[in-house]
């Protein structure tokens, strides 16, 4: 256990070197630097001014060196200066925005996970019903929506016409802190968030749980005389779960996709909206440092998936 | 005679096939009485296993009921009850603790996720109110009791980690662990191999004579019935055709579908024998009817060798033939 943990940890970190050296030539690769994102219209630089900025930049040296360059000082935590905002040091920028992102992402998802659990059971216990069909609908509705346009429809509907929440920011500016004012923020993007994963592990958890309810097992238990509540929970849930503990992993490092909408039409102060506002202005370290950031979190999200998947099924060893 | 512990009269079973429904069993009779073993036999669709599920309420919902018929159930008080007229949460409570069942697939009918000490104690905890430590003193106690070497280890065990016959000593001990005054056993022995089906029904046996309890044991093989039944009801398309006490009817089938069953039994060392006579393993011709589609007079009928006009005309009554012997063959005399 402790040898499969520290296995998955070396692979996770070379999968990061990996990462950083896509994203490193990715970057260069797209049209434009960040001297391009930097002028100002207003008071046009020459060009010479422009390659001594290059120059000063580092941006003209070989690729390779670049990197090396980078990824020497990102070994010691030293991620850079932001070149947009300038001066600011990269990590602390970065540092500070996953806090609201864990925020809106763990409430996304926690609202997915328990109604879509929920509503998948149910939909398969009472198969073929008005409720089943009607969750049904929705769910594919749900799956079938991307999300900038549920974003920018929700933040219409509720926001704009209904007047029920806020439509941006993640606090009022100006006022004290208070868990409410940030419920009140957080409730319409994390719904909005929950809508796609929850519908999909609806999807997942009905078609399992069909499944398992034909299973001897589920007979056994009604033929112990288990209550029925008790035969659906403890005995078909329980087992209809497991292939869904993967489908929730994977969806963790799916949402990630989705907060960068939601952030940038909230105006939600997280990851998604530095990274947007990064790669607008082809702020490298930003992006480096946020990407890489990421990167780590969807490796050991993976890997717990994994040690949870072996915890709750004892079928499974894992190492 | 004492009362059964269990007394099923014209059981009708129906189940909603294509818009109409369709008797899988049509009009059966059974008792079985305590400390009796009862075997049900009969080919697959016979209806055997749907008239143990229908004793134990657990038809699939939705499309199988029972349409007509009593099933009496003599309790621990001593009290009788219709097990198809009470509360369906009346009939959960009998599950489980003075009904036990075992099913034919081990491999399938343990819960994968917990552990069979768990698993063993569940019953006993909804039933009886123990707690959790004296349900599961209990399920090691009841593990030794079926037979299992080192059961303390053993209880904390998952299924996946036991030999099949282990596992269906589990359900057994599963089923016995409130102490049930009726057992139904669905084909108990069926996925096993052979000496661990000798093992088992030894088992049960042995329980049997300690506990005294009443099994209804449902199974196509004739081996495991000659092995462990008192009394045998042989059943077809849907109805007894034979019922009768296990040595009798092995001697002397009074149906001809039991003559052909017996025939129809690999024997060792008569192969060469057969061979001659030109039938190296004898088979009763034709197949079985549909449910749905049934002759009018005798459901054997167009697979018989005595088969005459009035078989065709009306179902034949099961006829008492002997004391505790019945035949539903109106020419059993020429048999």
């Amino acid at each position: 256990m402790g040898f499969y943990v520290a296995r998955r940890t070396a692979v996770g970190l070379l999968m990061l070197v990996a990462l950083s050296v896509l994203i490193f030539v990715l970057l260069r690769l797209a049209p434009g630097d960040p001297v391009d994102a930097y002028i100002n219209p207003s008071a046009p630089l020459s060009l010479d001014e422009l390659a001594a900025l290059r120059e000063r930049l580092g941006l003209n040296d070989p690729l390779p060196l670049q990197y090396f360059g980078w990824a020497a000082a990102a070994i010691s935590g030293d991620f850079g200066y932001s070149i947009q905002s300038a001066g600011q040091p990269v990590l602390p920028l970065v540092l500070s925005r996953v806090g609201p992102t864990v925020i809106l992402m763990a409430s996304g998802l926690a609202i997915a996970i328990v109604v879509g659990l929920a509503a998948g059971t149910l939909s398969a216990v009472r198969r073929n019903s008005a409720m089943d069909v009607g969750l049904s609908v929705g769910s594919f509705l749900a799956i079938s929506s991307p999300p900038f346009v549920t974003a920018l429809v929700g933040l219409y509907v509720f926001s704009v016409q209904l007047r029920w929440a806020p439509s941006g920011g993640m606090l009022t500016p100006g006022v004290p802190f208070s868990v409410a004012d940030l419920l009140a923020h957080l409730i319409l993007p994390a719904f909005l968030l929950s809508l796609t994963h929850g519908a999909l592990i609806m999807r997942y958890m009905r078609s399992s749980m069909l499944e398992v309810l034909n299973q001897d097992y589920v007979r056994t238990a009604r033929a112990k005389g288990v209550r029925e509540f008790w035969v659906i929970v403890k005995h078909a849930a329980r087992n209809a779960l497991l292939p869904v503990v993967t489908l929730i992993g994977s969806s963790i490092g799916m949402a990630i996709g989705g907060a960068i909408f939601l952030e940038s039409v909230f105006n939600w102060p997280g990851m998604g909206l530095l990274l947007v506002n990064a790669v607008k202005a082809r702020d490298y370290p930003v992006i480096m440092c946020a990407t890489l950031i990421i990167g780590a979190f969807v490796i050991a999200v993976n890997l717990l998936t994994d040690l949870v998947y072996a915890a709750i099924d004892p079928r499974v060893k894992v190492g | 005679m004492e009362t059964p512990i269990l007394e099923i009269t014209d059981l009708r079973p129906v189940f909603r096939s294509g818009g109409k429904e369709v008797a899988a069993v049509r009009g059966l009779d059974l008792t079985v009485g305590p400390g009796e073993t009862v075997a049900l036999v009969g080919e697959s669709g016979c209806g055997k296993s749907v008239t143990s599920l229908s004793v134990m309420g657990l038809l699939p919902r939705g499309i199988g009921r029972i349409d007509r018929g009593r099933i009496l159930l003599k309790r621990r008080s001593g009290e009788v009850v219709d097990l198809t007229a009470i509360e369906p949460e009346a009939l959960r409570r009998i599950r489980g603790n003075e009904i036990g069942m075992i099913f034919q697939e081990p491999m399938t009918s343990l819960n994968p996720v917990y552990s069979v000490g768990e698993q063993i104690a569940e019953p006993m905890r909804i039933h009886l109110g123990y707690s959790r430590r004296e349900a599961a003193a209990h399920a090691v106690r009841l593990l030794e009791d079926v037979g299992i070497p080192d059961p303390d280890r053993r209880a904390r065990q998952y299924p996946h980690e036991l030999s099949g016959g282990m596992r269906q000593r589990v359900t057994i001990a599963m089923a016995l662990a409130c102490n049930p005054q009726l057992l139904i056993a669905d084909e108990p022995t069926t996925a096993l191999d052979v000496t661990i089906q000798a093992q088992i029904l030894d088992l049960l046996a042995a329980i049997q004579k300690e506990r005294g309890m009443g099994i209804l044991f449902v199974t196509h093989d004739l081996g495991v019935v000659a092995e462990i039944a008192d009394r045998v009801a042989v059943m077809y398309a849907g109805r007894i055709v034979e019922t009768g006490p296990v040595t009798e009817i092995f001697a002397h089938p009074r149906h001809p579908y039991t003559a052909g069953l017996l025939r129809s039994v690999p024997q060792l060392g008569r192969g060469g024998e057969l061979r001659e006579a030109g039938t190296p393993l004898p088979t009763i011709p034709g197949s079985v009817p549909a449910l749905s589609d049934l002759p009018k007079g005798c459901s054997f009928a167009n697979r018989c060798d005595f088969v005459t006009d009035a078989c065709r005309e009306a179902v034949p009554p099961l006829i008492d033939v002997a004391p505790g012997r019945r035949s539903r063959c109106i020419r059993w005399e020429e048999l």
